[in-house]
């Protein structure tokens, strides 16, 4: 029995009338020039009505999603004269974002001799780390090497990374899997230990290191588990957001105002240091697109951020996953590894025909994918409504061999088992998803940044991974800056001398705006979207 | 909304269902999830509300079916609605957890069951295997358990999302997720083979074999990077 409605199935049944003759052949690569055309023409991000400059703050003039301008522009929760006289807690390091950038921070802080509590909008965990399915790169291998890695992140990123991050990021990635390992991941190994890697879109060497297609559920779920492991020295407070940062009369960061998810309460949180690790904004939908991100992601951190005065980078460009699932309704926009590509699946139209390269670089693929169903009309479109191509599933137990679909894609196995649709007998349907956000904050290496004290980890911030991200490379970069943050924090805790709390850069914030005229009819951060539907 | 209304929507758009959100009636269009459905009727969720794609366990949902006796387990966001469910989330439920030092525990029986005594409390009944919205064996895991198997253990728990069902259901009251992640761990940590090349390559870091060369990469102009890039060789799948 199908999971698919008729009209579906008698496309379904084109695919397979071209199977055959498809496993012979791939369809070519694009050519620079080729790549440069369809980019232009339908990637996202090259839709300039559809973004559009910052008019206010230290990054004026930057250009960004109209969606994420308008909330970066918003009016704050608090008013400049909220009562910071009497601190609801008080610690070193006060850590903001239970993800795993969050709680790696967490973690070397503690180790560093600091106490830390730790707030998170939902539950701790509940972060787009424990979706990343496909893996995380270190060059751990003979064969392979952190320059070699280097070149890669940096040919990736279209040049535009800044060079001493990506420095950081490759040369901390084999420390990063030791400490891993030691804290009890487990990681997919030959019987001699050997590390089972991958390519991933963008490699030029195999070092995708995984754990099942659970890589990131697995490395979030071992990281919670040592953070609560230290709960006298760590303390977790869940469903508590933070809204604001907090200075002090020099400005330096000294805490956050948080706000309980379920009373509604605002405390004022005082600490010696801050990181910032709240994440990326696929919830905030740019261009109406649905998302692989988890349900808090609304670009939190970027507005507390750039509102006590850290400059911005890189928030023009956002990565869209050519393969969101486009059906069932149900799972749309939820992400179907490129693992399913690099095993042998290719996308295909209504008609069964190849128009597009597998493995071309994310933005190429995606843009391909927007060009076949806007522009040549040869998607399928849902009973929702939703347009979506297929992406030949079963080809790769013809190519690998039976069960390899259950063997290398439980996950996705499992997602789509659920509505009826065998993944190893019928294609899925894709198009392409909000994924990640590839800018954020501006930082060093050290996870500091231009504001004393504020301290920045994972996709919150922006400059790593240039303009366009490789798969692999968000898991490594939580946890490289992650633990970066944490121990600059706890060092920069040690010493800094705190002053008096005051909320002065709410305050020129609104008078800012009201000298401009901005006033977007927003108060942010939006903290969650809302999908109720009242009447 | 009055029964009227009722009536009438469900003439204009036929697919509405009645669904029971904590025993409160509310029509919900047949192809939505659970999830949506609440949203649907009007909740701005917080709780029982995570990822949304069926990997972090935060909207553990339990219901009945009327006329059905059956008790079902199952996830919000991944379960699609059905005519006369009666739904309860439980987006909390408190499990005994054990505080410990992995780097100082060996991974054996005795220290799953000094860590958690309850392990060998296990009644064999399967309610938990019922209630996994994974579909993990989590009795048959247990029972690895109870043999101090943290192997297996390891193996067969690795897909759970520590939603707590099989907590919620255990008539002997035990956290098997709890449990099964400290296998998880010991198992990673000591029992998994190690692997050669990385310590090979920790080394080598540390001797800042590749420091030169890195920062060499560092100055190259835009140009002479991007041949570089170019002209790298790919590995062969």
């Amino acid at each position: 029995m199908s999971g698919y409605p008729p009209e579906m199935q008698e496309s379904i049944r084109q695919v397979e009338s071209t199977r055959t003759r498809r496993l012979s052949k791939t369809f070519n690569s694009m050519s620079l020039e080729e790549r440069e055309i369809v980019l232009n023409s339908f990637h996202p991000d090259y839709i300039k009505e559809k973004m559009r400059a910052i008019r206010v703050g230290v990054s004026k003039g930057q250009r960004m999603p109209t969606e994420l301008a308008d909330i970066v522009e918003g009016h704050p929760h608090i008013s400049p004269d909220f009562d910071l006289s009497e601190p609801f807690a008080e610690t070193d390091v006060l850590v903001i974002g239970g993800g795993g950038a969050g709680a790696s921070a967490a973690l070397l802080a503690q180790e560093n001799g600091a106490q830390v509590i730790l707030t998170t909008k939902l539950r701790f965990g509940d972060a787009n780390t424990m979706m990343a399915q496909g893996g995380i790169q270190a060059a751990d291998r003979a064969e392979d090497s952190p320059t070699i890695h280097y070149l890669d992140v940096i040919g990736g990123g279209h040049f535009t990374n800044v060079p001493e991050l990506v420095e950081a990021l490759v040369m901390d990635a084999p420390f990063v899997i030791e400490w891993l390992e030691n804290l009890g991941m487990m990681f997919d190994k030959e019987t001699d230990g050997t590390m089972m890697e991958r390519h991933g879109g963008g490699t030029s060497r195999k070092r995708m290191h995984s754990a099942r297609d659970y890589s990131g559920a697995e490395i979030m779920r071992t990281l919670r588990d040592e953070v609560r492991n230290r709960e006298e020295d760590i303390r977790v407070i869940e469903f508590a957001p933070a809204i604001e940062l907090v200075l002090d009369d020099q400005g330096q960061t000294i805490g956050a105002v948080v706000l309980n998810l379920e009373t509604e309460a605002q405390h004022y949180i005082k600490a010696k240091a801050v990181v910032m690790a709240t994440g990326g904004g696929g919830r905030l939908h740019y261009q109406g697109f649905p998302t692989t991100n988890h349900y808090g992601a609304t670009g939190d951190g970027i507005i507390m951020a750039y509102r006590a005065g850290a400059p911005l980078g890189y928030l023009e460009s956002m990565q869209y996953h050519p393969t969101g699932a486009a059906f069932p309704e149900q799972i749309v926009g939820l992400l179907v590894t490129e693992k399913v590509r690099g095993l042998g699946a290719q996308p295909v139209n209504k008609h069964g025909n190849q128009f597009v390269y597998p493995l071309e670089p994310r933005d190429v693929e995606a843009a391909a994918f927007i060009r076949e169903c806007q522009k040549r009309d040869k998607g399928i479109i849902t009973p929702s409504g939703q347009p979506g191509l297929w992406l030949d599933s079963p080809m790769i137990e013809i190519i690998q061999g039976p069960g390899a679909i259950q063997k290398n894609l439980p996950a996705m196995v499992r997602q789509f088992e659920r509505f009826g649709i065998d993944i190893t007998k019928e294609p899925m349907l894709v198009y392409p998803t909000l994924h990640y956000q590839n800018g954020g904050v501006q930082l060093k290496a050290d996870c500091s940044t231009e504001i004393p004290g504020l301290f920045i980890a994972g996709e919150v911030s922006g400059g790593v991974h240039g303009h366009n991200r490789l798969m692999g490379n968000s898991l490594l970069e939580i946890t490289v800056f992650g633990r970066r943050a944490g121990r600059s924090a706890s060092s920069y805790a040690q010493k800094v001398k705190v002053g008096t709390p005051n909320l002065a850069h709410v305050a020129n914030w609104n008078q800012e705006l009201k000298e401009t005229g901005v006033d977007t009819g927003v108060v942010s951060p939006i903290l969650l979207p809302d999908y109720t539907r009242r009447e | 909304m009055t029964e009227t209304e009722r009536d009438t929507l469900e003439t204009t758009e036929e697919d509405l269902i009645p669904v029971y959100i904590m025993g409160k009636q509310y029509m919900v269009p047949s192809t939505l999830t659970i999830m949506k459905a609440m949203e649907y009727a009007g909740y701005k969720l917080i709780r029982g509300v995570g990822c949304r794609g069926g990997f972090c366990g935060a909207c553990a949902t339990t219901y009945r079916i009327k006329g059905d006796p059956k008790l079902y387990f199952d996830l919000a966001c991944q379960t699609v609605v059905q005519k006369g469910m009666y739904l309860a989330q439980i987006p909390f439920f408190p499990a005994p957890r054990a505080n410990y030092d992995i780097t100082k525990m060996e991974p054996t029986a005795n220290t799953l069951f000094s860590t958690y005594p309850e392990v060998l409390r296990c009644l064999g009944c399967g309610a938990c295997t019922k209630a996994c919205p994974q579909d993990i064996d989590v009795r048959n895991y247990m029972a690895a358990g109870m043999k101090g198997d943290i192997a297996a253990l390891a193996d067969i728990s690795f897909d759970c999302i520590m939603c707590g069902l099989c907590a919620s259901r255990c008539p002997a009251e035990e956290a098997q997720y709890n449990i099964a992640i400290l296998a998880r761990r010991l198992y990673g940590r000591y029992l998994a083979p190690r692997s050669e090349h990385l310590q090979k390559r920790l080394e080598e870091l540390e001797a800042g074999k590749f420091d030169s060369e890195l920062k060499a990469l560092k100055n190259l102009d835009k140009e002479k990077l991007v041949t570089r890039y170019e002209d790298r060789d790919i590995e062969p799948e």
